[in-house]
């Protein structure tokens, strides 16, 4: 594959992207959550009751469409190799407290993107710390941090994850009284596509994403690493297209008070997304491509999902996830928290190490 | 030390990897590694720099052989 193909490829999937996040707003999704990974892996965690914040609870078929759809074609094109075992333990951790950055932002950093493209200009201190978070891995990563080799694990292995998603549309569709749903107008929960729609809008994003390697975090980063711009235009892509669209459909918004599921605490949104943008580099990837690498088998990668789903719970149970009245005082403390622990877990991968 | 074991390693560690190597100017590198999205970018890597770059396939690893 030529440079120019590659780039065009990876512009071309961001502007489907983009469409296709701005369709699902269209078809029920919240505005500005076409797709929103840390909002949908909690409405999961929510929906199977590990939280019970009654707002935020639907199993979101997005999420298991964008696994799916990336096995489906990493299988296909022969990518599907089941491996693992690079620092599980820390990348759950990891996972959890990039989760606890995202809610304290109120969004993954895809929905940073899509807040940004609808004019939420909260989000524009969200992207300043996800900037400088990443800023802050590429410290280390420059500097010999590693999570160590990953090992080839048994097929089944990599099939569990996928097989858990498939799981959950059966759950949808049943809707068996144990699940948690939030009821019609009670929360951005209530507010989705038909579960088709979102089912196969997962689907179409998870097969870009798995061939473009697309990636939020990615994109910034390799542009400081090694000035390669690739990731990024996928990312720029996805803002253009959702922006047209935004404009087209009449919810492009400029402003700050009042944005859709998103608060006014400038500070708290950037320092938010800093512990998510530190947290990602150090897992290798956004929660997007976190999901992506779980459908091609990647067994770390499910462990990270297994983190940001824990981590979603914990932001419920104990009060740190914010809401459009703003952060809370346990949030603020948790993403404190969350910054030192990643600092610390920074440091002891990157100068901790015996050489063997 | 001209070749390399990426294997296990996930981007952009083998990027970093090949960045470090290629600082010293070697005329070729040689790097293993085991997934396509390494391969790929650590040959778009290479060929920023100005290194040809051969792919051969070793059982389920890739074998970049980087030449100027």
């Amino acid at each position: 594959m030529s440079f120019t193909s590659e780039k065009r490829n990876i512009c071309l999937a961001g502007l489907l992207i983009g469409i296709i996040a701005i369709a699902l707003v269209f078809f029920g999704n919240p505005v500005n959550m076409g797709f929103c990974i840390a909002c949908f892996l909690r409405d999961i965690s929510g929906a199977i009751g590990l939280h019970r914040a009654a707002a935020v609870q639907y199993i979101r078929p997005e999420i298991i469409g964008l696994v799916l759809g990336s096995m489906i074609l990493a299988l296909a094109k022969g990518e599907f190799k089941v491996r693992g075992g690079s620092s599980p333990v820390t990348r759950f951790t990891l996972g959890a407290f990039v989760m606890i950055g995202c809610l304290m932002f109120l969004g993954c950093p895809f929905r940073m993107i899509l807040r940004l493209a609808g004019g939420d200009g909260n989000a524009i201190f969200g992207l300043v710390g996800f900037a400088a978070g990443i800023l802050c891995g590429v410290f280390f990563l420059n500097r010999g941090y590693s999570l160590k080799r990953s090992y080839q694990l048994t097929q089944a292995e990599g099939f569990l994850l996928p097989g858990a998603m498939v799981g959950l549309l059966v759950l949808l569709a049943l809707a068996p009284s144990f699940i948690f749903f939030t009821e019609a107008g009670g929360g951005p929960g209530a507010l989705h596509a038909a579960l088709a729609v979102s089912l196969i809008a997962g689907l179409a994003v998870g097969a870009l994403s798995q061939r473009t390697r697309l990636c939020m975090v990615g994109g910034i980063r390799d542009m400081v690493l090694f000035k390669e711009n690739k990731l990024l235009l996928g990312f720029i892509a996805i803002f253009v297209a959702a922006l047209i669209g935004n404009l087209i459909m009449g919810n492009f918004t400029p402003g700050f008070a009042g944005q859709p599921v998103a608060h006014t605490d400038g500070l708290w949104n950037a320092l938010g997304m800093l512990l998510a943008g530190f947290g990602c580099v150090l897992l290798g990837g956004c929660p997007l491509r976190q999901l992506i690498l779980t459908g091609e088998g990647n067994t770390d990668s499910a462990v990270a999902v297994l983190g940001l789903i824990v981590g979603a719970a914990f932001a419920h149970n104990f009060g740190l996830a914010s809401s459009g009245e703003g952060p809370t005082a346990n949030g603020k403390i948790a993403v404190i928290i969350g910054i030192i622990i990643v600092t610390v877990i920074a440091c002891a991968n990157t100068f901790g190490k015996k050489e063997n | 030390m001209n070749k390399l074991d990426a294997r296990g390693l996930s981007c952009p560690e083998p990027v970093i990897m090949i960045q470090k190597a290629m600082s010293g100017q070697e005329a070729s590198y040689e790097m293993l590694v085991d997934n396509s999205t390494a391969k790929e970018n650590v040959t778009r890597y290479a060929e920023h720099q100005g290194y040809s770059v051969e792919v051969q396939t070793q059982g389920g690893d890739y074998l970049l052989v980087m030449k100027k």
